[in-house]
């Protein structure tokens, strides 16, 4: 029993990391600037995970197979080194090697979160409400008019609340179902939650960002592959939570201006 | 302490009647046994609710015999509504969350060991020791109820984040009386654990008998004592939090819910509160209650791989050390949960490090259990086989913990599978196994029979390859991008893997009903298991000094006094290879290595 379930230990540790090595199950192509980084923490991280993790199981096993079940002569022996020796091991190998991951994975943090956007990013608000994603451009005069949450309706299709007769700002504003974006320019998207919590998870641009309501948070990323991406909600938001989603259309700065003029004239 | 020589008189008698001795008990081993009858309740309630999510995530337009009569609106015909499968997996969250993984390893063993471990024939205060389990029952009674109000259970999840769970029922089905039921039960099953943990902490600096030092409590001891410390301060900030949530249900308050929100093309009479502010009181319990639900578990893993091994740890005090800055570190790291909630981005960073740094005391922990494996003299029983599947799936949960304590990965698999197979390996599965181990080791003790061991080995086999087989796909899913709390996956991106989420449910199944076998060992060997005699495991620690079930005052009216350390194993003794903490014989004392 003992033998077996050493060798079961074994083979689960071996078949767990199997598909990892082959890369059976892995991310969509990353299409960002920034993304590269992050994948680049992630195989590293997965390349200390998995010694670690494999290096426990194996040595897991062996023991439980060597030292089960022995005669009642055998004398009781200690690990050579005793707990010293693996005190040290788990404070020098395992945690110098965490730490020094957590820090250079800082650096994909600050890539996205300690820079601010370009100042000629384009500037497109994104709403989130139960349970769908509207998405805003300023329109020619680079502004966005006000929302008034008290005129927001969906039957009007008035999805932002904003009151065109009275507000100028408001009167050029393109509202959206979908995110269009030029290729390779950065897109400084800010975040609105009209009534509970919601997230805005892009896989290909390595993006996650919670939408929470009552406070306006902004993200920016550059896009670098034309195509059709999906965004999805992943803040639990209620009964249409798994239907929540919208897409992100990457297209050539050329076809950019001709969606946005198309859309201009729906309005 | 008490003095050797002094013959204690039990304080209270031992009751007569069925009320007094089974129900109303002030023994804290029939509470105990109370809780841990809880926990198993609990725990089949959330099996078969796993089930029926997984049978609709594999299957979604399969219509499950009899889960219409659980709900008509929720479940017509047997096929779930996208709302109602919210609502299952926030009530099988919050169900194992607290009343298996907090009620069984800590309540459930620490009341019915700790007392007779630390040599006491009570806990201090027996009646506040009844009042906790009885205002658990009445926290289990209230989240289960949800269940049976108009609109059913609330769909916001264990985590219950606000707006969603503070604004009502225009949020969503069971956003209304389910959402307060919830609040209700948990704000009360933390009264139940602060008084709980009252006693425990005052049973193990006070109660302990002569000769039991703090170095010579077993490890199990200072694992619930540990952990008492955690639930004290953890639970103390959770029950305020749903207070507020309740009020801003029932007294229009806005603590957790912002100006200006719309829901349903409604302006929201609420101003002022904060979204962040629940996720923060939320989570400064929530990454807490991980180690609440495991601390007891190594605890118990390491009193029963050390009876098995023959041997005691390389070392006593490194473990409990351990154990202490696991503790510590808990409450520094709540952040990470919340790396992409809209906190600081600094505070990200500020959370990771102390989380990457918990990775140490745990190593430690985990290296010194196989270290001490070598050279041992390992001996292979149910028991000690939960024991070592113990340390296999917490080494596979926690490993995944290399990952999301990183912010920047964090952006990828947040609120993926990735989260969903890391928690329940390091803190559920995990967890299970220690209460498995335990059950298995002290069965004998309790009701004086043993557990048939071919069903346990049964048991043991399926669970143990099962638990892999659901969990450790779920990291791959989330690799890819497969999110979490969806009902359905209906889009192109995840539609292909279906297969695997077909491949978990029928594994899911196939474990889950092995879970069927432990049951009935329990039930059976509980009225026709063979006898056991007083030590079947040839243990050191003073449970096994006694006879199998103890009696009523414990130790028969006397103290006992402790003469050694608690793992005097590898000895040579009068009883064989160890020697009883309680014996007078003179030995040469097994010691740390280090």
């Amino acid at each position: 029993m003992a033998k077996l379930f050493a060798v079961t230990i074994i083979v689960i540790a071996i078949a767990s990391a199997i598909p990892i090595v082959l890369h059976i199950w892995v991310p969509p192509v990353d299409i960002s600037t920034h993304g590269k980084l992050i994948d680049e923490q992630m195989s590293e991280t997965m390349v200390e995970a998995g010694i670690c993790f494999l290096a426990a199981q194996l040595v897991l096993g062996f023991f439980i197979w060597r030292y089960s079940n022995r005669p009642k002569t055998e004398k009781i022996k200690s690990f050579p080194g005793g707990a010293r020796a693996l005190v040290a091991a788990a404070v020098i190998v395992v945690g110098l090697e965490v730490m020094a991951l957590g820090a250079f994975g800082t650096r994909a943090w600050a890539e996205i979160y300690f820079t601010p956007a370009r100042p000629d990013a384009l500037q497109v608000q994104a709403q989130a409400g139960q349970f769908a994603f509207y998405f805003r451009y300023p329109g020619p005069d680079g502004k966005f008019g006000p929302i008034h949450p008290e005129q927001i309706n969906e039957a009007t299709e008035n999805f932002f609340g904003l009151d065109t007769t009275h507000d100028a700002d408001s009167k050029d504003d393109i509202v959206t179902a979908e995110l269009a974006v030029p290729v390779n320019r950065e897109v400084h998207l800010l975040m609105h939650s009209k009534d509970v919590g919601h997230s805005f998870f892009v896989r290909e641009l390595r993006i996650q960002q919670d939408f929470v309501p009552g406070l306006d948070l902004s993200l920016h990323f550059t896009p670098t592959k034309i195509g059709r991406y999906e965004i999805v909600c992943t803040q639990l938001c209620g009964l249409g939570h798994y239907n929540m989603k919208a897409y992100l259309e990457v297209m050539s700065q050329e076809d950019f201006d001709k969606w946005l003029k198309q859309q201009a004239a729906l309005q | 302490m008490h003095e050797p020589s002094q013959q204690v008189l039990h304080h209270h008698a031992p009751p007569t009647g069925f009320i007094r001795k089974y129900v109303f008990s002030l023994d804290h081993k029939v509470i105990g046994e109370q809780y841990y009858g809880l926990a198993l309740v609990a725990v089949y309630i959330g099996l078969v609710l796993s089930w029926i999510m997984r049978i609709h995530l594999a299957w979604p337009a399969y219509a499950i015999p009899g889960v219409q009569y659980l709900s008509k609106i929720g479940a017509p015909g047997g096929v779930l509504t996208p709302e109602y499968y919210l609502q299952l997996m926030t009530m099988h969250g919050t169900i194992m969350v607290f009343f298996v993984l907090t009620t069984a390893p800590f309540a459930g063993f620490g009341n019915y060991f700790l007392p007779i471990q630390v040599g006491a024939e009570d806990m201090p205060f027996p009646h506040i020791n009844m009042m906790s389990f009885w205002v658990t029952f009445i926290a289990f009674c209230v989240a289960v109820s949800a269940f049976f109000v108009p609109q059913g259970p609330p769909l916001s999840g264990w985590t219950a984040y606000a707006p969603l769970s503070a604004l009502g029922s225009i949020a969503g089905p069971g956003q209304g009386t389910g959402q307060v039921l919830w609040a209700v039960s948990i704000a009360i099953f933390c009264i139940g654990q602060l008084l709980g943990s009252l006693n425990f902490i005052s049973t193990t600096l006070d109660m302990r008998c002569q000769g039991m030092s703090l170095m010579r409590l077993p490890l199990s001891v200072w694992a619930w004592f540990i952990t008492s410390c955690i639930g004290l301060t953890a639970f103390a900030v959770l029950m305020p939090a749903c207070i507020l949530l309740i009020l801003d249900h029932v007294a229009g308050t806005s603590f957790f819910i912002p100006s200006n929100l719309v829901v349903n093309d409604q302006l929201q009479p609420h101003a002022g509160g904060s979204t962040l502010l629940w996720q923060h009181l939320f989570w400064f319990f929530g990454h807490p209650e991980v180690y609440i639900a495991i601390v007891p578990a190594m605890g118990v893993v390491s009193h029963v791989l050390i009876t098995n091994m023959r041997r005691p740890l390389l070392s006593h005090r490194v473990i409990i050390y351990s154990m202490v800055a696991i503790a510590f570190l808990s409450y520094m790291v709540y952040g990470h949960h919340m790396f992409v909630s809209g906190m600081n981005p600094f505070s990200s960073i500020a959370f990771s490090f102390p989380t990457l740094a918990i990775t140490v005391p745990a190593t430690i922990i985990v290296l010194i259990w196989i270290g001490s494996l070598y050279g041992s003299k390992l001996r292979i029983n149910t028991a000690s086989l939960f024991a070592l599947g113990f340390i296999s799936m917490f080494v596979s949960g926690g490993i995944s913990g290399f990952f999301l304590a990183q912010p920047s990965i964090d952006i990828m698999l947040h609120a993926t599978y990735f989260v969903v197979g890391h928690f329940h390996l390091v803190m559920a599965v995990a967890a299970l196994f220690g209460i498995f181990a335990g059950t298995y080791f002290w069965f004998s003790k309790v009701t004086g029979r043993m557990m048939n061991e071919t069903l346990g080995r049964i048991h043991f086999w399926f669970t143990f390859v099962g638990a892999y087989c659901i969990f450790m796909p779920f990291h791959y899913l989330g690799m890819v991008g497969n999110v979490r709390r969806y009902q359905a996956f209906v889009d192109d991106f995840m539609a292909p893997l279906m297969p695997v989420h077909k491949f978990i449910t029928i594994a899911a199944l196939i474990t889950g009903a092995a879970q069927l076998v432990f049951l009935y060992n329990l039930i059976h060997s509980r009225f026709w298991g063979k006898p056991a005699t007083q030590n079947p495991w040839e243990g050191t620690s003073l449970e096994w000094s006694i006879p199998s079930p103890p009696p009523f005052d414990n130790f028969g009216g006397k103290l006992p006094v402790v003469y050694h350390d608690p793992y005097q194993y590898g000895v040579e003794s009068s009883t064989g290879d160890y020697v009883m903490q309680d014996s007078p014989e003179v030995i040469k004392t097994v010691r740390d290595d280090s």
